[in-house]
């Protein structure tokens, strides 16, 4: 859109350039800044480089705080994230296949639910409620589940969307080779997900990786903290040792950064085609 | 039979027990006054104390703030940079980069950020207004500032995605339709207006409900950063459900819940419906 | 923590002597199962204790922990941690409430023990052996119904005014007795210096409520019966002209300008160093700050002063007291765990665990609740001024261990009067019906 003389365009390319630069990696920079600093240099706040370069004593520092408490909960955010995305992902391509191929009576109610799930906020304590009946609540497993539950619908309406652009041709090819419904599925129609597949591996390891609600409210207890917990937690602790909590917000970065260097692509895509087009 | 309902059933069994379950129970428990140890039907008195509690209502009111003015913030913005970033301009690739990156990191690790950007005294911002002889005011301190400083940091950590989207919708319009308009004589804000505009809405409509539906449910932004105070004042109905659950009110706190599904579904469902019509039309 | 080498030699005597009590009444240490109470047990045993984060009561948790384990060394306390403030309460309530609590766990006491229901989720400790040992006061604040269901942790604390003794002296100032007089010397602070006359850190919620909470001596001086008729719901806040003041000084406070500029943004942590340091002058606080005084600016430790909030009257000037933090032993704990429990509580409660406590935080805060636990000599100026209001008597509970009923938002409340957001008269209303809540969660009569 931006037309005119090219000393114009190129003017007005690197001013842009440097006003976003500065608004959205200054803030970044401030962190790696805080992370880098002694305890005192940190408590000023200071948008300065550090006199002193600390940032590999304030990373052990801060994976030693309260028992290597950041360890545990690596681990646990891992297995979280792991587990979660990989049922997500397997459970939602399930769904999004079935409701988009076979159009019954209920599929205009399947799809209400599945919008539902977008929209209503999940009920807290019921879902407490619920958890301590099924000796869920407080538990690793517990929290899997309900990311779960909470990531489906967002999942199956990207795989209900790309399940339109493979031809029925395909699947109903696999059943007249006498195929059944499983190995229909998973080995010929799955395959074909891939690409969305990924997507949603893609941006809901960073969505539940960066969960902090449900952690907080159905994984509470320092003994199994997840990631974004520990934060919180070093918030309240380290009040006067900006120094450390940088330490830790740089190192929960580190992952979603990583996503973003080698799925970047990946996650614009998907994002943006399953919201567009659901 | 290749689509066999059977393969709805383990998304089925969590979706139901976890969330479905639970949703039904809360208007239920929404009606009792319910402690962990017991619990005891009082009717709509949890809904009345969410009417009438100035504390409580100032969540009521700071939801109905939020929600929209990020909402509409983030069209704005998302479609300005969009504009921007679809141009001929140098370095596109780094700035969508650039722009999208907060999308992707901890909502709490972006609070604690600001958080200490914004100290009054000490923080980054003020300090730099400082320089240029402004005496930077409380931002997250100010009781009426710090609602729309955390609505400030939601925009500059959501717009990537409404950016994301708009550009997806931006490049799928065919160039035609504008350098038509352009031999027609149009100008650019015209071609803008009355083109690109309306070609954009189904990415348009997807920003609004998107962001709607996050700013309205929104809590951790705020509970990092001003944990709703000063006082009450940046309370959002979220926090105030939070508050309520920490103070073992949890009756109170479904109510909330109830309360915030209410309005939720009375602002969305709607919108979601007119816009899409209006979708139709085009 | 390295311990001196006096404390260690006192600590291994007494360390001779305790299993010797534990032992007294039962048939030795054979029995593996450990049927009766404060059995000595064998076999190795893992206490899980939960502490809230902060860090002066993991380091305290520790000392004790370590400590304990150079007597016993089969038995292992295992501090784990969770947040505090109300999120904490939650986690402790959830957690009792699922029988899924640590073996042991801190909390406090008075309403707050109140909201545990602990019939339901406590061991009752009265028939123990240390119970004998433990402050009248204490018992009462860690007492449900007629048992007793803690061992006090640290020390009872004051909450009152700390001050700026050179600043005092430079200005030729005299110890308020009387809120007029306490107003009156923040004026002169404010014309004849630039420091702060009063310190507010509403960063840290808690520390707004002081004004309201520490005023609570001077409440019961004018309405003896207060508390009884709060639990009956017949007195309030908003109507009782006794009961507001707290409100409406935190009020004046404000308008007159007289906090420093940044109370908004300040911290706990900001707080103590501005008195210490005396960039201000006044901070209504609980005397558990004196121990992070001398932690962090040890050279000003005695730099600060205490006084209780003064009150209308002079001649009934007195400190409002809050009971200690209490060690409880959940009903969920049992077998050779309970035991080994029983034997961490009852170190706690005797003066070889009031030595680890105070040698994990320097300084006690204030009198011990354990019979043979004294004070060390050298104790900071702040702590002689507060001693002082003990020994002569001149002491009443705070509020919260005279009632059960306390609202959970008052934090809130008293940050927006003292922010000049909520005048006092509707902050007082606002805690009223907040306390409503809570007294009707509670289910008690007449609410």
């Amino acid at each position: 859109m931006v037309t005119g003389s090219p000393m114009r365009r190129y003017l007005l390319s690197a001013l842009t350039l440097v006003v976003f630069t500065a608004i959205f990696v200054l803030p970044f920079v401030f962190v790696l800044l805080q992370a880098m600093k002694t305890r005192q240099e940190a408590a000023l706040l200071q948008f300065s480089l550090p006199t002193e370069v600390v940032l590999w004593d304030n990373i052990v520092q801060v994976f030693q705080a309260r028992d290597y408490m950041l360890v545990t909960a690596f681990i646990n955010s891992t297995i979280l994230t792991v587990a979660s995305v990989t049922l997500m992902v397997v459970f939602a391509a399930m769904v999004g296949y079935v409701l988009q191929r076979r159009l019954t009576r209920w599929t205009g109610f399947i799809n209400f639910l599945v919008l539902a799930g977008l929209i209503i906020p999940p009920a807290v304590v019921p879902t407490i409620w619920v958890l301590q009946g099924l000796g869920l609540f407080r538990t690793l497993t517990g929290l899997i589940f309900i990311e779960v539950a909470f990531g489906l619908s967002f999942s199956v309406l990207l795989f209900r969307a790309f399940m339109s652009t493979i031809p029925r041709q395909l699947d109903e090819a696999a059943v007249i080779d006498g195929a059944g419904p499983i190995r229909t599925f998973f080995q010929v129609v799955f395959p074909l997900m891939r690409s969305v597949a990924v997507t949603v591996i893609v941006v809901q390891s960073v969505q539940v990786f960066n969960d902090f609600v449900h952690p907080l409210y159905f994984l509470p207890g320092d003994e199994n903290a997840t990631v974004q917990l520990t934060l919180y937690n070093f918030q309240s602790q380290f009040e006067a040792q900006y120094n450390l909590l940088f330490a830790d917000i740089l190192l929960i970065t580190i992952p979603p950064l990583l996503m973003f260097i080698f799925f970047n692509k990946k996650i614009v895509a998907g994002m943006t085609a399953g919201a567009v087009k659901g | 039979m290749a689509y066999p309902a059977w393969f709805y059933l383990p998304a089925a069994v969590v979706y139901g027990v976890l969330f479905i379950a639970p949703t039904f129970a809360s208007f239920y428990f929404s009606l009792t006054r319910w402690s962990l140890f017991d619990q005891e039907f009082i009717g709509f008195g949890n809904f009345v104390q969410f009417f009438q509690e100035p504390a409580l209502v100032t969540g009521l009111t700071n939801t109905l703030i939020y929600g929209p003015i990020t909402s509409v913030a983030k069209v704005v913005l998302g479609l300005l940079l969009a504009l921007l970033l679809t141009s001929q301009i140098q370095g596109r690739g780094w700035l969508r980069s650039v722009v999208f990156f907060p999308v992707l990191v901890s909502t709490i690790g972006v609070g604690i950020m600001f958080q200490a950007l914004m100290d009054p005294r000490d923080g980054a911002i003020n300090r730099m207004l400082g320089v240029v002889g402004i005496n930077g005011p409380g931002w997250l301190t100010n009781p009426d500032l710090a609602l729309y400083s955390v609505a400030l940091v939601d925009v500059w950590k959501g717009v990537g995605l409404a950016t994301v989207i708009y550009i997806a919708g931006l490049v799928s319009i065919p160039r035609e339709y504008i350098e038509a308009a352009a031999v027609d004589g149009a100008s650019a804000w015209q071609r803008f207006w009355h083109v690109t505009v309306p070609l954009v809405r189904p990415a348009t409509n997807t920003v609004i409900i998107l962001s709607l539906i996050g700013g309205l449910r929104t809590f951790d932004l705020i509970w990092a950063m001003t944990r709703g105070g000063p006082g009450f004042t940046s309370d959002v109905i979220a926090s105030v459900i939070y508050k309520q659950y920490q103070a073992g009110f949890y009756g109170l706190s479904t109510a909330g819940n109830v309360v915030l599904f209410v309005i939720v579904s009375a602002i969305v469902v709607p919108l979601a419906w007119w816009l899409n019509r209006r979708q139709v039309e085009y | 923590m390295t311990l001196r080498p006096t404390t260690g030699h006192r600590l291994l005597a007494v360390a001779a002597l305790t299993p010797l009590v534990v032992l007294a009444g039962c048939g030795g240490d054979s029995d593996p199962e450990g049927a009766g109470s404060g059995e000595e047990v064998t076999e190795e045993v893992d206490v899980s204790f939960l502490v809230s984060n902060s860090e002066s009561e993991v380091q305290t948790a520790e000392a004790l922990a370590e400590a304990f384990n150079e007597e016993h060394p089969n038995i292992t306390v295992t501090i784990e941690t969770r947040p505090g403030g109300s999120e904490g309460d939650n986690i402790v309530k959830t957690r009792l409430a699922t029988g899924d609590m640590t073996d042991i766990f801190l909390y406090n006491s008075g309403s707050l023990l109140q909201a545990l229901n602990p019939e339901q989720t406590l061991t009752p400790l009265g028939d123990q052996e240390f119970a004998g040992r433990l402050d009248d006061a204490f018992v009462q604040s860690a007492s449900s119904g007629d048992n007793l269901y803690g061992v006090p942790w640290r020390t009872a604390m004051g909450g009152g005014i700390l001050y700026h003794i050179p600043t005092y002296e430079e200005l030729g100032l005299e110890i308020p007795l009387t809120w007029e007089e306490f107003m009156e010397n923040n004026r002169v602070i404010a014309e004849e210096t630039d420091k702060a006359p009063v310190i507010q850190t509403y960063e840290e919620t808690w520390t707004s409520q002081l004004f309201v909470l520490a005023d609570f001596h001077n409440v019961l001086a004018e309405e003896p019966d207060f508390a009884e008729q709060y639990t009956a719901n017949e007195a309030k806040y908003a109507t009782s002209d006794a009961a507001i003041r707290g409100f409406e000084h935190l009020e004046q406070v404000h308008e007159e300008g007289l906090q420093n500029e940044d109370f908004a943004s300040a911290g706990y942590a900001d707080g103590v160093r501005m008195v210490a340091t005396g960039e201000g002058v006044h901070y209504p606080m609980i005397t558990q700050a004196i121990g992070e005084i001398t932690a962090n600016h040890p050279e000003q430790a005695n730099d600060v002063g205490f006084f209780a909030q003064p009150g209308d009257d002079p001649d009934s000037n007195g400190l409002t007291v809050w009971s200690p933090h209490a060690v409880y032993l959940p009903q969920s704990t049992e077998g050779a765990d309970r035991d080994a429990a029983l034997m961490f509580m009852d170190f706690v409660a005797s003066p070889a665990g009031c030595e680890a406590q105070t040698e994990a935080l320097g300084q006690p805060s204030g009198p011990f609740a354990v019979e043979g636990c004294t004070l060390p000599d050298d104790v900071p100026q702040a702590v002689k001024d507060m001693q002082i209001y003990f020994d002569e008597g001149r002491t009443s509970p705070a509020l919260e261990f005279l009632s059960p009923v306390k609202g959970p938002a008052l934090e809130q409340i008293t940050v927006e009067v003292g922010s000049g957001i909520r005048s006092a008269e509707d902050g007082a209303a606002l805690y009223d019906e907040d306390v409503r809540k809570q007294a009707q969660q509670l289910g008690l009569e007449g609410w």
